[in-house]
């Protein structure tokens, strides 16, 4: 089965509008998706229907609202795969799920002269919580380096994971590159030294099937956003026996089970880690946005964007001094970051936005990665469901204009 | 369709930018960067009895950003510090001769930044 991009596409309402008098292409959607009228309407229907806080009322639309927030916990336990829906704790985005790690189970194991090993690819959010903890600990980061066409060098995991390595933080698809990275070989490595692995799941969770178990990381890391679901909420999913040792993150209301005036006791995983009352109204619409992605299939998601990425690539390619980054002829995520010889990636995408389509510009936090590719910045188009080739066609007429106001 | 944005004044000040380069012993020196894009740049300034005699500049960046520089150094030529010290956004805008978003008018206040930020940095150093 094939998806149904035209059908798929009336389900957005936001498509459907004129930017600059130009039909609206959004292509930025490794920033953040559109969303879903299903997903839309879970958020009014709780608000509207059943708003109450959970897991305190004896009344009716308590009772609703909890059923619904935890009929979404198990959702995403199924989505990704997960042994028990315990596993599965709510953030706000990756970012919160990446230091709540860091300053939990990262405290009180690393110490000082152990190593942090991350990656040449990782965005800033899977940097800087890292930077902050092996500052404060004496603690010291390494980073599995990448070659000339965008890739991991893998083989060096065997010098870089030392009896020194307690965590590989490593994304499972780049948001500069598209590279997908064969995350399930270096778990086994650095299992094999007794390292864990926190896996940034930020742009593969979005766009592939991604089994947590199979994959046989400690910690996954995701947000909403991405994947058609409201902002404002994102899930970290850790193996039970690593979220029962960890210290909680917050103290307050819901993560305790006994508090006297000198000191509490812990709730049963995940409540633990999720202090006061939590953003219901966006888990509702984040079970929801699995929901929309469960009936298209993961599957199909990730063959339709490894046909676009492919399509992109052979249309852009034609265009002259125009650079492409990341793994050229493999299998990639639905994304290209590029440079056009001279316009700056800024200009490009003010022009673009002239004609309907949104881009992105910069450096996709993740600088020093965009300073080793050479460039001090590039322009990202990034696909996902309801993208089309024609979209696709649009964009490469843009750029083609752009040459032509810069006279090039 | 409208690319206003790039009229030919821009353009012209981008690719072909005039003041770029380095000062000998500059009385003014600073450099600065956007920090959510990565637009870059540096203006070194010579003053004599207070006023501007040479300016030159140094950048990377979009059109907006070096095109802004290009043109503030060639204004700023034979103004005081003090009519450098009152240059508002408004002049940038009014000179540059287009509609700017907000996120562009970072890109264009840059060089205004930077220019200011110099003399105050010098004025500190050496209080009057
Ligand atoms: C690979 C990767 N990691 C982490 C993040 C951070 O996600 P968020 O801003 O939702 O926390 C992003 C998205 O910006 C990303 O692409």
């Amino acid at each position: 089965m094939t998806l149904d991009i035209h059908r798929i596409r009336q389900d957005f309402p936001i498509l459907d509008q004129k930017i600059h008098g130009n039909t609206l292409v959004y292509l930025d959607n490794a920033a953040t998706s559109q969303k879903p009228n299903s997903v839309i309407q879970a958020i009014t229907e709780y608000y509207s229907k059943y708003n109450a806080n959970i897991h305190r009322g004896v009344h009716k639309l308590s009772e609703d609202a909890t059923l619904m927030y935890e009929e979404s916990r198990q959702k995403i336990q199924r989505f990704i795969g997960a042994k028990k829906s315990q596993e599965i704790v709510f953030v706000r985005n990756t970012t919160e799920a990446i230091n709540l790690v860091a300053f939990t189970w990262g405290q009180q194991h690393i110490k000082a002269g152990d190593e942090i090993l991350l990656t040449e690819m990782e965005h800033h959010s899977n940097m800087v919580p890292w930077q902050i903890l092996a500052q404060d600990k004496g603690a010291s980061l390494r980073y599995l380096p990448i070659s000339p066409e965008g890739e991991l060098i893998v083989d060096d995991l065997d010098v870089l994971l030392t009896e020194k390595t307690r965590l590989l933080a490593i994304t499972q698809m780049s948001n500069v590159l598209g590279t997908i990275n064969p995350i399930k070989e270096i778990v086994n490595k650095a299992h094999s030294i007794g390292a864990k692995v926190l896996v940034d799941g930020a742009q593969s969770v979005p766009h592939m099937p991604v089994d947590v178990q199979e994959l046989n990381c400690d910690f996954l890391a995701f947000s909403g956003h991405k994947m058609l679901g409201p902002t404002g909420i994102g899930v970290l999913y850790a193996k039970e026996e690593i979220l029962q040792e960890m210290p909680p993150y917050q103290g307050g209301g819901d993560m305790i089970r006994d508090v006297t005036w000198e000191a509490s006791t812990w709730n049963d995983l995940p409540w633990k880690f999720e202090a006061g009352t939590p953003n219901i109204a966006d888990v509702i619409g984040l079970g929801r946005a699995v929901d929309y992605l469960n009936a298209l299939g993961m599957e199909q998601v990730l063959a339709y964007e490894h046909e676009l990425a492919k399509y992109a690539i052979n249309q852009l390619e034609d265009i002259e001094g125009l650079t492409i980054y990341g793994p050229m002829d493999k299998p990639r995520g639905g994304l290209i970051s590029f440079t056009l010889d001279g316009i700056h990636p800024h200009d490009i995408a003010s022009i673009l936005d002239q004609q309907g389509i949104a881009i992105r510009a910069g450096h996709h936090c993740a600088q020093p990665l965009t300073e080793k590719l050479g460039a001090i910045a590039t322009a990202r188009a990034s696909f996902y469901i309801y993208t089309t080739k024609d979209e696709i066609n649009q964009l490469c007429d843009s750029i083609l204009l752009a040459k032509k106001v810069f006279h090039l | 369709m409208s690319m206003d944005l790039y009229r030919e004044l821009i353009l012209e000040h981008y690719q072909y930018p005039r003041n770029m380069g380095d000062l000998k012993d500059p009385d003014i020196h600073h450099h600065d960067k956007n920090p959510l894009c990565g637009d870059q740049v540096g203006i070194g300034v010579k003053l004599d009895e207070n006023k501007v005699v040479d300016i030159k500049f140094r950048g990377q960046g979009c059109a907006i950003s070096q095109a802004s520089t290009s043109i503030l150094t060639e204004k700023a030529k034979g103004m005081t510090v003090e009519q450098l010290k009152a240059l508002t956004k408004d002049d940038i805008q009014e000179w540059l001769g287009v509609p700017l978003s907000p996120t562009r008018l970072k890109c264009a206040l840059l060089p205004l930044t930077v220019l200011q930020a110099g003399i105050y940095k010098k004025e500190e150093e050496n209080p009057s």
